[in-house]
């Protein structure tokens, strides 16, 4: 008996080996090298041998100072005003000198607080790109998980029907997601241009003109919720199918109970549909969570993290470091923190939704 | 009967052609220009001429998309398989000698005595590059339009001050006859943004780094020249003369149409606006905007790899590659300018009184390489998100310092880059 086992453990170690190999070789061994990359200055391509530099790396990620200032007097003692706002010192003076304030050097302000009595608090950065691609990140999750995988569940409970034709629905709203992303983004540049773009064309024509063009990735305002429009579109069929076939292991008999007890519309999803999608609505917001965090594709073709940095993503700035400014052990850093974070938000959502005995 | 001839043809064509493979060395060589069609044929023109003059080396040509090639350089270094010709862009070429990917020539550089200065790629005092062409950028302009808004043509030796730059733009616009008085090209991104722009920075007296030292960039890409330069550059956007966003599409074909007045463009559109029927294009010289005009130099070149076993075969392949026909042929064949005179005489567009041949001076005399450091990588990275931030409407001084601490971070991590 036991020998039969050990056989069947050799022949299934060498049946996985080949892939387990290559499993170890390209996710294993990379997420090891990628953490003590970060404590190190390795580079892509560099003479230099690399050295071990402690925290540093992250110090120049998350490096953080306050800096209260008062405002400008002029010589009688009264605030200097500008456009009825007081004026303060140039922060510049501050940030670029080594030797009098190491604590400012190299850092940009990130946002104020304004006191009383003509003071402000300064909140200066080291890295104010990554904090704001974390910002950028934070809202895409916040925005595309619920409006994503809700549309998704809409559309699953649409195309639930016995419909004659039905499949054609299915394949029309799961198309999207069988182009690649680069392809759809690319498609959508040309939607969004800012000038003669499709989606410009057509508000002004619904509008008879009365709309202007609007330079859609051009703006502050709108370039990040332009690309979240887009990627809704893209993945929400995917998640569609999803609920589909949660849907379908819903007992029928289930249906005909709660119809034969004269519940409403609504009081069947509320009461029989929902509580069956339990464990499918885990997988949906645990799965939509971690592709909205890797945000990336539609930044590197459609906007490069721009305008003014109102479209950077963690996933963005850990490539353009790590690849194209070389610096390996910069990228690693980001990448260590990418995946600490969404682990902490995974434990976090697994803990909400746990089983309550 | 036939069936054997032809077997028998094959086999002895086979021993023919493996035979010589025994007496001769081959020699790899990866090119940048995969997928057009022209450039491939002149380039297989030169190695099979190359293979069929001499016995002792064979070279074998494989050629990559511009955009994924130096990423395959990178990865095949990192590999150790570098093959032992390579070509290299001008500006990265100190990167790659600096990372122990090239050697320097085995070539004298006085072989090279006659070539455009933008063609040699020179790092620490050593020639690593050769160029068989360089590419200038000019001012596109009509004579009518110019004709129209009164506007002086400037030359050489008397271009644009800013003053009538800036004043010919606002008689463009309030011509009211353009979408915009200027195409910079803003559409195009990445390297396009240093080459065409740092000119601009370096004619108002600043730069990207501080070519005394390379080891920083305080005070020379934020200093009071550099910061006079941010406020021209958003200047341009806030008064509407460029837009800050544009079509890959109006970049093209935008200037041909008549949507722009004026544009920015390399020699390399040239043929294209000439055959859209713009006759009365002018290729005006940059202007002078207080420190001497300038234009942005150096393109493709070729280099020999660290690693390669046969340095000479690869020196007598480029030594073969650089003759005059070859360069006039590239000339012709995709409209870039030829590295030597004699071979701008032998070219239909470059050759005294040619339609083009005002880029053969403009090169030669405006002509100012990118920073020679293996750092230039990074802050060119740097100096172009400045610039698409300041266009943008970000604060100019705050801009320019960003990049500086972006660049000289990037300069200490790497220990000043061996300067």
């Amino acid at each position: 008996m036991s020998t039969s086992i050990k056989r069947g453990n050799v022949a299934g170690w060498l049946m996985a080996g080949p892939a387990f190999f290559l499993i170890c070789l390209f996710l294993i061994l990379p997420f090891f090298m990628a953490i003590w990359f970060s404590f190190t200055d390795q580079r892509l391509i560099s003479p230099n041998e690399p050295e071990f530099v402690g925290t540093r790396n992250y110090e120049r990620l998350f490096g953080m100072s306050l800096l209260t200032l008062d405002a400008q007097t002029d010589e009688s003692g009264a605030v200097k005003m500008k456009d009825g706002e007081p004026v303060y010192p140039r922060l510049r003076s501050y940030t670029r000198d080594k030797d009098t304030y190491p604590e400012y050097f190299r850092k940009r302000q990130w946002f104020t607080i304004d006191r009383s009595d003509n003071r402000r608090t300064f909140v200066l950065a080291s890295d104010i790109v990554f904090l704001k691609a974390v910002k950028n990140t934070l809202m895409f999750v916040a925005i595309v998980a619920p409006v994503q995988s809700g549309l998704a569940l809409l559309l699953a409970l649409l195309i639930n029907q016995k419909v004659r034709g039905i499949n054609i629905f299915r394949t029309i709203y799961f198309m999207p997601v069988v182009i690649s992303m680069v392809v759809v983004s690319m498609l959508w540049r040309f939607i969004y241009d800012g000038q003669n773009g499709l989606l410009n064309n057509i508000l002004g024509f619904l509008s008879f003109g009365y709309l202007e063009p609007v330079n859609w990735l051009g703006n502050t305002a709108t370039a990040l919720p332009s690309i979240m429009a887009m990627s809704i579109w893209q993945g929400v069929g995917f998640f569609m199918i999803i609920w589909l076939s949660g849907l379908q292991t819903i007992p029928p008999t289930l249906y005909e109970a709660s119809r034969i007890e004269g519940a409403s519309g609504w009081q069947t999803f509320r009461y029989v549909t929902w509580p069956g999608l339990r464990n499918t609505a885990i997988l949906v917001m645990i799965v939509i969570t971690m592709q909205a965090f890797t945000l990336y594709p539609q930044i590197a073709v459609m906007t490069s993290g721009g305008p003014l940095d109102s479209t950077q993503s963690i996933v963005f700035q850990m490539v353009e470091r790590g690849y194209e400014k070389q610096d390996i052990s910069g990228g690693s850093t980001i990448s260590v923190f990418l995946f600490l974070f969404v682990l902490t938000i995974s434990l976090l959502q697994g803990f909400l939704t746990r089983k309550k005995s | 009967m036939k069936q054997v001839k032809k077997l028998g043809g094959a086999l002895a064509f086979f021993l023919a052609t493996s035979g010589t493979a025994f007496a001769t060395t081959d020699l790899s060589m990866w090119y940048h220009g995969a997928g057009n069609e022209t450039e491939k044929a002149i380039i297989d023109t030169i190695v099979s001429d190359f293979n069929s003059s001499q016995s002792d080396w064979a070279v074998k040509i494989e050629s990559f998309p511009q955009e994924s090639y130096n990423d395959s350089v990178t990865a095949a270094a990192l590999a150790g398989n570098l093959p032992d010709i390579l070509d290299v862009d001008g500006p990265v070429m100190p990167n790659w000698a600096w990372s122990g990917y090239l050697q320097p020539l085995p070539i004298d550089e006085s072989e090279f005595a006659d070539f455009l200065p933008g063609t040699k790629g020179i790092y620490d005092g050593k020639l690593y590059s050769i160029g068989l062409w360089d590419a200038a950028i000019a001012l596109y302009a009509r004579q009518s339009t110019m004709d129209e808004l009164g506007l002086r043509v400037p030359t050489l030796e008397k271009p644009w001050s800013t003053d009538e730059f800036n004043a010919a733009l606002k008689a463009a616009k309030d011509s009211g006859k353009f979408d915009y008085a200027l195409d910079l090209g803003m559409a195009w991104k990445g390297e396009w943004y240093p080459y065409a722009f740092s000119p601009f920075i370096q004619s108002f007296g600043g730069d990207i780094v501080d070519r005394s030292t390379y080891k920083t960039a305080e005070g020379v890409l934020n200093g009071d020249a550099a910061v006079a330069f941010g406020e021209w550059w958003q200047s341009l956007f806030t008064n509407e003369y460029v837009q800050a966003t544009q079509d890959g599409a109006d970049r093209d074909s935008g200037f041909i149409e008549g949507k722009y007045a004026f544009a920015w463009n390399g020699n390399w559109a040239a043929t294209a606006t000439l055959d859209g029927g713009v006759d009365d294009v002018l290729f005006l010289p940059a202007p002078d905007l207080g420190n001497g005009p300038k234009i942005g130099a150096a393109s493709w070149q070729f280099g020999v790899s660290a690693s390669s076993k046969n340095p000479d075969g690869a020196a007598a392949f480029i030594k073969h590659a650089t003759q005059d026909k070859y360069l006039a042929a590239f000339s012709d064949g995709i409209g870039l300018i030829p590295s030597t005179p004699a071979a701008a005489a032998m070219t239909e567009k470059y050759k005294e009184g040619g339609v083009l041949s005002g880029f053969f001076a403009l090169s030669n005399e405006q002509g100012m390489v990118r920073p020679v450091s293996p750092g230039y990588v990074v802050a060119a990275k740097s100096f172009e998100k400045a610039l698409a931030d300041i266009a943008n409407g970000a604060d100019v001084s705050e801009a320019l310092d960003a990049a500086v601490d972006e660049i000289d971070t990037d300069i200490e991590n790497n220990k000043g880059y061996g300067h």
